[in-house]
């Protein structure tokens, strides 16, 4: 059971307060006379309010400490604690931006540590730490490959990106100042050689390829892929939202990539919170890394160096992604990790996050069709021929799938498989879960093929109901207002 | 008798004395569902064939709406705006967008008539 | 290994009804003279006690800010977080959810994005704001892109009081979208006129209140003039706590305000993450970069919370989108909202009082030092000092003396001889009486 909660703003009592503060002292104000003028509005509580209040709200969501989550290309999976405690420690979370670097030899030593194990399981020479999370990784990356091709006096216009590509590549190549010229993919779910081939010329800047693909599979071609584009006299970047499916076995350098952003909030455990912080350290080639971003982290004689500023720089900076230096916060817990798992656990996670999603990709594969032949990778991706003709989508699959205690997968995603459903097990889910989980889906999709479910109609058992976007979106209601 | 020129994008025109209304077809509507948005051009703006002219959005996709034919955008449809819903209900009619001065009238012999349209949709299905 | 729940038996099992031998053979896409070179000289894996002892070794070479006096500021704010934020941010239903895209079960996150809304619109006195971005330095990169698609034009200004960070970022975004930036001189004593940079192709002028040498100044008449030239008014705001005492940008006629976040329910984490804040008008919302969460009904008609205008965003709108951005700073924002929540009206208030009176206090034992300047102009809790050596060196012989004393404006500014002799102070609610007694001191005795 989930209790109603009002909005904060609504259990305000004005003078109650949820924080003892002194009095300040008398002072002779120094605020030119641009003193705040009238009540700002924020409501009163005190601290037993607040935190039954969030509490409660909390109750109102699924998270991965309460249930399965494979959502395909999210990665959801467990987040040790042992990294929120560790992110806690006074060395690390009240240390600040500006102390005398003098002061923060350890804070250095974290950042390099953790950029020392990126270069080595990806085995690119470089890392630009600062990227705040996948998207702006995958701006880095495209704006070192922009700065190097100036800096050769080459202004090509071009990035192209599969079809199936996450919406964050176009954009990114947008903000890049880049046109976008899709690629198709062939029948096997792979990019289409061909196509690419003929795309490819002296325009091209870059190809952004997923590796393993949104589709969950390996680009098997790869090699062919990657000679193609540097026989073009462009640069490859890749996509690492994937890297999890990879890490411990494959370097991806060695398949002839030039750069690729890692979400450490994906492949290194660090929560997803809702919605973030992540973090998107981006490795680099020896062709890209004097356009790295400031500020870095750089090894010299004397120890660990923190450069801030281009004179100090080797190379080409091309500017600052964000402000201070990276997420610092994030890399604790995905060193804490990193050191946990070793570089044999992280193999075994790569191992095992395949090995789960081939499981689930069999057993639901009784009932429903996938689009491409495995082996899959670490996520397994069918479309909608199961449901055809029974008046039940994709849609109402996942929200049924909520009523049964379970967070749907990702839907309508790929956009190029009809009614796709990405499903994303993760290493870190028992056989039981995955039975239990392949064991609802196939007793939905009978219920749906034999008419009887009301399937339109779910979920019914979760705090709220099917909410209507449509009305929010008509008539946008973005605060409160008394 | 249907006096509505369709392209291939789903765009209809309706031209009388020399100025086009444009909309989007009832088959573009059922396609992309409940319209929450639709951005409409500037009231001058000269607009080539083929050019971006509009998008239309739902909650989970936005579809843009091309000139079919050239010329200047002489008024826009304010009833869309405050009330998307129009083009749902009425796409053919009370939901239409904006109407354009045609600046040649031999381009609409470039679009297809009531009929040819609906061939083309049977063949798309 | 602890945090893989198959054992050999379940991966035997589950190859069996897969059909493969070994793992290894889930693996045969992958071009063999690629599979399984992996540098086999990282070291194996760990238990929890000795990972911790490696990185409490890491931490322990810092000096952390709880164990010397602290008055470092420059757009990162060290203030007590109550207990109860951090016990909030560390339930697993939070901690662990994904972004709310299911909202039938994700109603926690999206009603304490609305409210964490509807709070940052409260405090910059605006319309609207968003669900976060990254920082404040981003946010201001993002705003002054949104302003070039508001007016249609391709040119920012940027003031010499706004801070280095989120200059260098906003032009780092510029470079590559063909936008033409105007960045003025870093402006110590507060003197630069921003309407006179104003032309028929300005979409906008950044400007920081409070701004990075401290100052705080009216806005109001440059609002004025950026409305008759057609440019919008972007206002930064490094330090949110400033809003419990000062008048707010909106107030004075800004457009877009954008403002780190993390110096309220956040720990400074050597300045990551943080959270940006990002507030503007009604009718620029569809131009606005970020999610937005927005009140509905759900089927049975009771109000309910969901993400929308997601066709602004890249997994609809791809490359047309306003922004790439996709993961924000969710937990961020829910540690400033339960900050803000147990501060209330009465507390934000008075905890930004107690800021200002902290910092006049702290200016006025600095102004007795000999030869130690404090630059005019009205402050929040942070202001500028003029030394008579370089801050530099100042700065790290007050650090060998344990005081974290303020952050030399040469630290940004490498190249500016006229800005090597002056340091910023901040000074929150966390600073003692005896801490500026003992930076006073401190001050005096390396100064001399």
């Amino acid at each position: 059971m989930t209790l109603e909660q009002p909005l904060l703003f609504e259990q305000d009592t004005p003078g109650r307060c949820g924080v003892d503060l002194p009095e300040p002292a008398p002072v002779a104000e120094r605020l030119g006379g641009l003193r705040r003028q009238g009540r700002i509005g924020l409501p009163g509580l005190s601290e037993p309010e607040v935190v039954r209040h969030y509490t409660r709200l909390s109750q109102q969501n699924y998270g991965i400490d309460t249930v399965f989550y494979p959502l395909g290309s999210c990665t959801m999976k467990h987040n040790p604690r042992l990294g929120e405690a560790m992110a806690r420690l006074p060395g690390f979370a009240d240390i600040h931006p500006f102390q005398p670097v003098a002061t923060v030899p350890g804070a250095l030593e974290l950042i390099d540590t953790l950029a020392d194990w990126l270069m080595r399981l990806t085995g690119l020479p470089a890392v630009a730490m600062s990227p705040a999370a996948g998207a702006q990784g995958e701006l880095c990356g495209l704006m070192a490959i922009r700065a190097a091709l100036e800096h050769r006096g080459d202004a090509r216009k071009r990035v192209l990106v599969p079809e199936s590509a996450h919406g964050t590549n176009p954009a990114s190549a947008a903000m890049c100042g880049y046109a976008v010229d899709p690629v198709p993919a062939n029948e096997r779910g792979r990019v289409d050689l061909a196509a690419l081939k003929a795309k490819l010329d002296d325009d091209v800047a870059a190809l952004m390829l997923t590796n393993p693909n949104t589709c969950g599979l390996f680009e098997d071609q790869i090699l062919d892929i990657a000679r193609a584009v540097h026989d073009a006299g462009a640069f490859f970047y890749c996509d690492g939202a994937n890297f999890n499916a990879l890490v411990g076995r494959v370097r991806m350098a060695d398949l002839g990539i030039d750069c690729m952003h890692i979400n450490l909030h994906k492949t290194f455990s660090t929560p997803h919170g809702g919605g973030g912080p992540g973090a998107g350290p981006t490795v680099l080639s020896a062709a890209l890394a004097p356009f790295a971003p400031l500020p870095r982290v750089v090894r010299g004689a004397d120890g660990l160096r923190l450069v801030e500023h281009e004179a100090e720089a080797d190379g080409h900076p091309f500017g600052r992604l964000k402000g201070f230096h990276g997420q610092f916060g994030v890399f604790v817990r995905a060193l804490a990790y990193i050191l946990s798992m070793g570089a044999d656990g992280l193999r075994q996670v790569s191992g095992d996050a395949v090995l789960n999603a081939n499981y689930l990709m069999v057993r639901l594969s009784e009932a429903m069709t996938p689009p491409f032949a495995g082996p899959c990778m670490h996520e397994c991706l069918f479309d909608d021929r199961a449901l055809k003709d029974t008046g039940v989508t994709t849609l109402d699959l996942a929200k049924a799938l909520l009523d049964r205690g379970f967070h749907p997968m990702t839907m309508y995603f790929p956009l190029v498989v009809h009614g796709a459903m990405l499903i994303e097990p993760t290493e870190t889910e028992s056989r039981a879960t995955l039975d239990a989980f392949a064991d609802a889906v196939l007793d939905l999709v009978r219920q749906a093929k034999a008419g009887e479910a009301a399937m339109t109609q779910a979920p019914v058992g979760t705090h709220r109901r099917r909410l209507d976007e449509t009305r929010a979106a008509r008539q946008p209601v973005l605060r409160w207002q008394d | 008798m249907n006096d509505l020129r369709f392209t291939a994008e789903h765009e209809w025109v309706r031209v009388e004395n020399g100025v086009g209304t444009v909309g989007i077809s009832d088959y573009a509507q059922q396609q992309l569902g409940d319209v929450v948005f639709v951005e409409l051009p500037p009231v001058g703006c000269k607009l080539p064939k083929g050019d971006e002219a509009a998008v239309v959005e739902s909650v989970k996709a936005a579809s843009e709406i091309y000139a079919p034919v050239t010329g200047e955008v002489i008024e826009i449809n304010e009833a869309v705006n405050a009330q998307p819903g129009l083009v749902n209900e009425s796409p053919e009619g009370e939901g239409w967008f904006f109407r354009i001065r045609i600046a040649d009238e031999a381009e609409l012999a470039t679009l297809m008539d009531a009929d040819t349209y609906a061939g083309y949709l049977k063949d798309l299905d | 290994m602890r945090y893989l729940p198959l054992t050999g038996a379940d991966r035997r099992a589950m190859l069996e009804r897969i059909g493969a031998a070994e793992i290894d053979a889930l693996f045969r896409d992958v071009p063999a003279e690629v599979y399984d070179k992996a540098d086999p000289g990282l070291p194996g894996h760990q238990g929890e006690m000795e990972v911790e002892r490696r990185l409490k070794a890491m931490a322990a070479r810092n000096l952390s800010a709880d164990a010397a006096p602290c008055f470092l500021g420059a757009g990162a704010y060290r203030h007590h977080v109550p207990a109860a934020v951090d016990a909030v941010i560390q339930r697993g239903e939070f901690l662990t959810a994904y972004t709310p895209y299911q909202p039938e079960v994700s109603q926690g996150t999206l009603q304490y994005l609305y409210e964490f809304q509807t709070q940052v619109a409260l405090i910059t006195g605006m319309e609207v704001a968003n669900a976060s971005m990254y920082d404040g330095a981003t946010a201001c990169a993002e705003a002054a892109l949104m302003a070039c698609r508001v007016t249609r034009r391709r040119r920012v200004v940027l003031s010499g009081g706004l801070h280095p960070h989120y200059r260098a970022v906003t032009a780092s975004s510029a470079r590559f979208q063909d936008v033409e930036v105007e960045t003025l001189p870093p402006d110590p004593e507060a003197a630069e006129d921003l309407a006179a940079c104003l032309d028929a192709d300005t979409a906008c002028v950044v400007v920081q209140n409070p701004g990075f040498f401290g100052h705080l100044r009216d806005l109001s008449a440059l609002a004025r003039a950026c409305a008759d030239a057609g440019a919008l008014l972007v206002v930064a705001v490094a330090e949110p706590v400033s809003l419990g005492l000062v008048t707010p940008p909106g107030a004075m006629g800004a457009d877009i305000v954008v403002a780190e976040g993390q110096p309220i329910g956040n720990a400074l984490n050597f300045g990551g993450p943080g959270l940006g804040l990002f507030a503007t008008r009604r009718r620029f919302v569809r131009q606005m970069p970020g999610r937005l969460c927005g009140e509905t009904v759900d089927a049975e008609g009771r109000r309910g919370f969901v993400l929308t205008l997601s066709t602004r965003e890249q997994h609809i709108r791809r490359e047309k989108a306003t922004s790439n951005i996709c993961t924000n700073s969710g937990l961020c924002a829910l540690a400033f909202s339960v900050h803000m929540a147990l501060l209330g009206e009465e507390g934000f208030r008075r905890l930004a009082a107690l800021n200002h009176a902290r910092a006049v206090r702290t200016a006025e034992r600095l102004e007795a030092v000999a030869g130690v300047r404090v630059l005019p102009g009205a402050f929040f809790n942070e202001f500028a000092l003029r030394l008579p050596k370089p801050a530099t060196a100042v700065v790290e012989a007050l650090a060998a003396r344990g005081v974290l004393g303020g952050v030399p404006a040469a630290r940004f500014y490498p190249e500016r001889a006229e800005l090597a002799d002056v340091m910023l102070v901040a000074a929150t609610e966390t600073v003692r009486d005896a801490d500026i007694d003992r930076l006073a001191a401190a001050l005096a005795e390396v100064t001399a």
